[in-house]
């Protein structure tokens, strides 16, 4: 944190706008059958966002922000335990036609 | 190293979603997600101020266990729902974070409580902003998917206007908040863009649910890198962004589907009950009308079958009755695909996680415009649950609501077989000229019940 203010902006523009095209390339890559394993995923990483959760919920004591902070963390982990879980379930339903598989859950 | 920690965690998050590009390496994509996750989760939890592991790691375990749970009891045909759900989690945890960090800037070194730095302050409220909207935006979705709500638009004068007002009214606030850090204006935002993101959802019909979904899945991208920015996090701003990117294409894929623009669906009102005139016309019409065996008959007799479902073999959960009742076509010898329009269902890739389900392998599953070439060369369309996306309207008739969207060309093949519940109209509210055409035969009855039917017809 010790660059000037400005300049921390402006390297997480940087990286907001390499970050939106590599974005932009990876998703057409990915093929139409797995749109929605695809929302599953994003849905789960997305909930990275535990990481500023952790650091509000981080110092002893009780305040006002700790209880926000374990908030996210609790709503955060939902979704990435649930995201992961979910997008699991959905690909591995995907299988080929030679391996005959004849599963029951 | 923590930064380079956080990099090989959004490095791994890249390689998740590139995994997607094949169900083979998909497997391992989402392992590489997993772990990105947890190498951000520790490297976090290695903070110096970060002190209190009972109470987090509490905390993770009541989340991750609700979360597992409902993701290992969810039903495949609930996935718009639990999609629109999880969404909301994700934007109501940006407003969290971004409130934890109002009230303890010093956690987040970006200045004291009541002397925040200003760019934190305009990041934040951004954040919170977008957070918000997506929360509430996904309650409804959610509420409208499992039906909890009504699906139809809900459209009333003024609408843009007022959201427009709203909107402007929370730049408004913005500039207040970052001028006096008052943490009334704070909540005043939250509150008001909790109210935006329901009044942008409301005027959305249930079948544009694809382009809704798709569209907070960006906006949960663009609040995680909201709050990325406050923090100065490269491994937010990173996913943010790339979970952002994912959901804009989503739904400019969704849209084109339906040839419309995101602005007109953003606008909503699609899918009332305009249009019943067309209905109208077609009142004497005749139709032919056919049960399970006349069906079973026609595929026996037939070299190939292409089927394409829609939301209605969802509804019925006809996908297990549906994938039996071909592989006994293909034990006859006969050819049997599936047609995916982009816009079957109430997801992206919705009906592939239903057939994928039922065990169909993905190899026969088609999208558009892989299989659309092939109708003229094929015997029998069966046509499942679906109604607008084989219209021929859409190609023909300039007036109809549905005019230029893509449709399957189920018209060309040389007969096809309708399964619908009755003779309703699609979501459109337009009616369907095929269901008139001499080749065309209508199996009225339910989805699943239908299929069981031709089965045992099939195997008799």
């Amino acid at each position: 944190m010790e660059a000037h203010s400005s300049e921390v902006f402006v390297i997480g523009l940087t990286v907001f706008f390499l970050a939106c095209i590599i974005g932009y390339y990876v998703v057409w890559s990915v093929t139409p059958a797995l749109h929605s394993p695809l929302m599953g995923v994003t849905n789960a990483i997305s909930s990275v966002i535990i990481v500023g959760a952790i650091l509000a919920a981080g110092p002893q004591g009780f305040d006002t922000s700790k209880i926000f902070g374990l908030i996210g963390v609790v709503l955060a982990s939902v979704n990435i335990f649930g995201g992961f879980l979910v997008t699991y379930r959905m690909l591995s339903m995907f299988k080929k036609k030679t391996k005959k598989t004849k599963d029951k859950e | 190293m923590v930064a380079i920690l956080y990099l090989i965690s959004a490095l791994l998050f890249i390689f998740a979603l590139r995994g997607l590009s094949h169900p083979e390496s998909s497997r391992m994509g989402n392992i590489f997600g997993i772990i990105g996750m947890i190498i951000a989760v520790f490297t976090t939890l290695m903070f110096k101020s970060v002190l209190s592991y009972y109470e987090i790691g509490a905390a993770i375990l009541i989340g991750g266990a609700i979360g597992s749970f409902i993701a290992l009891r969810i039903e495949m045909t609930a996935l718009p729902q639990l999609v629109a759900a999880f969404h909301s989690l994700v934007g109501l945890a940006a407003v969290f974070v971004a409130a934890a960090a109002f009230y303890d800037p010093v956690a987040f070194s970006i200045g004291k409580v009541g002397s925040i730095k200003t760019a934190s302050l305009v990041e934040m409220s951004i954040g919170t902003f977008i957070g918000a909207i997506t929360f509430s935006g996904s309650v409804l979705a959610f509420g409208k998917l499992q039906g909890t709500i009504s699906g139809k638009p809900i459209v009333f004068k003024f609408q843009h206007l007022i959201n427009a007002l709203i909107f402007l009214l929370i730049i408004f606030l913005i500039i207040i908040f970052v001028i006096n850090q008052s943490p009334t204006i704070f909540w005043t935002i939250v509150i008001i863009s909790i109210l935006l993101g329901f009044l942008v959802v409301i005027p959305i019909g249930g079948a544009d649910m694809p382009v809704v979904v798709s569209m907070l899945n960006s906006y949960s991208g663009w609040a995680a890198c909201g709050i990325g920015f406050t923090l100065s996090n490269n491994l937010l701003i990173i996913t943010g962004a790339l979970v952002g990117a994912s959901g804009a294409i989503l739904s400019y894929i969704m849209s084109k589907g339906m040839n419309r623009s995101i602005i007109n669906v953003v606008l909503g009102g699609f899918g009332g009950e305009q249009d019943t005139s067309a209905s109208k016309d077609n009142s004497d019409k005749i139709v032919k009308q056919g049960n399970a065996e006349d069906a079973a008959y026609i595929m026996k007799n037939a070299d190939s079958v292409i089927i394409v479902p829609g939301y209605g073999m969802a509804v019925a959960q006809a996908q297990h009755a549906l994938r039996e009742m071909g592989d006994i076509l293909k034990k006859e010898g006969i050819e049997v695909r599936y047609a995916i329009h982009p816009v079957a269902g109430r997801m992206p890739g919705h009906m592939n996680v239903l057939l994928a389900e039922a065990n169909v392998p993905y190899e026969e599953v088609l999208e558009l415009d892989e299989i659309n070439h092939d109708f003229p060369m094929t015997e029998v369309s069966f046509v499942i649950g679906a109604n607008d996306v084989t219209n021929p309207a859409a190609k023909t008739d300039e007036s109809s609501p549905i005019f230029g969207m893509p449709i399957l060309d189920v018209e060309k093949s040389q007969s096809v077989l309708f399964v619908k519940r009755s003779m309703a109209t699609g979501y459109s509210g337009v009616d369907n000229e095929l269901f008139y055409r001499d080749n065309t035969t209508m199996l009225f009855g339910d989805a699943k019940k239908m299929c069981e039917d031709i089965v045992k017809s099939l195997s008799a």
